[in-house]
């Protein structure tokens, strides 16, 4: 039997839990210590929930006016046309 | 992340069942290049308009974001995103299919922002080197909220509270632009592995393959700044 992890020490280990990248000893004692820890079951809730926020951020649609320089560098380079080089 | 749904490409394009030429083809890279990019960059080849003014789109906010690591001015912003595409259309010729179409096109952003970055002199800024960022100590969570001697040492003191009761507030704009924000405040190197892993929803190899990190380096960037989001995150919906 491996020593116990404490939350102080659990905390460190939630990227590479939810990355798959810890080892399976460590994965049996991380998910020993949350069976039995409300605190660090919260702690995992939030990041997931964290990593959900940060994925619905808001998208940028692009301005008309890029796509529109965006289309003309396009077509240029369908023409074979070298543009200027930015200033 | 929403993809925008790219336009069919005519079959014309190619010849059914006629092989792709990507010259790096048949060389043991372990990657295999996905139907829809091989048909995105034929399309692009062929100069289809249609799929250029879609993968515009699709990639347009991930690049405007990782360009703005590196460069404040939104402008030039703009630049660097429109110089990153005509890099990208100057080699498509050149693409070997090693990578994904994306991992391709943001290795190039990054490079030219990098470049651009130097000249514009906010070299200073992004000067810290990845190795400063990922030693060192940066506990996720203050070592306040433990306990520190005891039977229980090193548990939690106060311990987090479930969000399942604030997922409205977690959702509310308000709480995405608090988010955004605290991402602003990353180190440069950990807002850049956030921005691929978790609002582009990149893996964990493409992310090294175009910020040239190690697996480590990339996990430990990737932790501390979720911590760090959480820990903004957490006081936020405190307060509330």
């Amino acid at each position: 039997m491996t020593e116990e992890l404490s939350c102080q020490e659990l905390v460190e280990l939630v990227t590479e839990y939810l990355e798959g990248a810890l080892p399976p000893g460590d994965v049996e004692r991380f998910e020993t210590h949350l069976a039995g820890c409300r605190g660090c079951r919260n702690y995992l809730e939030q990041m997931r929930h964290t990593i959900q926020v940060v994925g619905h951020l808001t998208e940028d649609h692009v301005a008309p006016e890029a796509k529109e320089t965006l289309l003309a560098t396009f077509r240029g380079w369908k023409r074979g046309e070298t543009p200027p080089s930015p200033a | 992340m929403p993809a925008t749904q790219l336009p069919y490409v005519p079959s014309s394009v190619r010849r059914p069942g006629e092989p792709f030429a990507m010259t790096g083809e048949g060389k043991p890279t372990g990657f295999t290049l996905s139907a829809e990019d091989r048909r995105v960059v034929e399309a692009l080849r062929h100069g289809d308009e249609t799929v250029f003014l879609a993968l515009v789109e699709r990639y347009y906010a991930t690049m405007r974001r990782l360009a703005a690591v590196y460069v404040d001015d939104p402008a030039v912003v703009e630049d660097v995103v429109q110089d990153a595409w005509l890099g990208a259309l100057q080699g498509i010729h050149r693409f070997e299919g090693r990578s994904s179409f994306k991992t391709w096109l943001l290795r190039i952003l990054t490079n030219i922002a990098k470049t651009r970055a130097q000249r514009e002199r906010r070299s200073i800024a992004f000067s810290n080197l990845v190795s400063d960022d990922v030693e060192g100590d940066e506990p996720a969570v203050a070592p306040e909220r433990f306990l520190t001697s005891g039977r229980w040492v090193g548990h939690w003191a106060a311990a987090p509270a479930s969000w399942a009761t604030v997922e409205d507030r977690l959702a509310a704009i308000e709480t995405q632009t608090y988010v955004a924000q605290a991402i602003q405040t990353l180190s440069p190197h950990q807002r850049q592995v956030i921005i691929l892993r978790d609002i582009e929803g990149l893996n964990a190899d493409e992310v090294c393959n175009i910020l040239g990190l190690t697996e480590t380096n990339q996990r430990v960037l990737l932790h501390r700044a979720r911590s760090k989001v959480r820990r903004v995150l957490e006081q936020f919906i405190n307060a509330a």
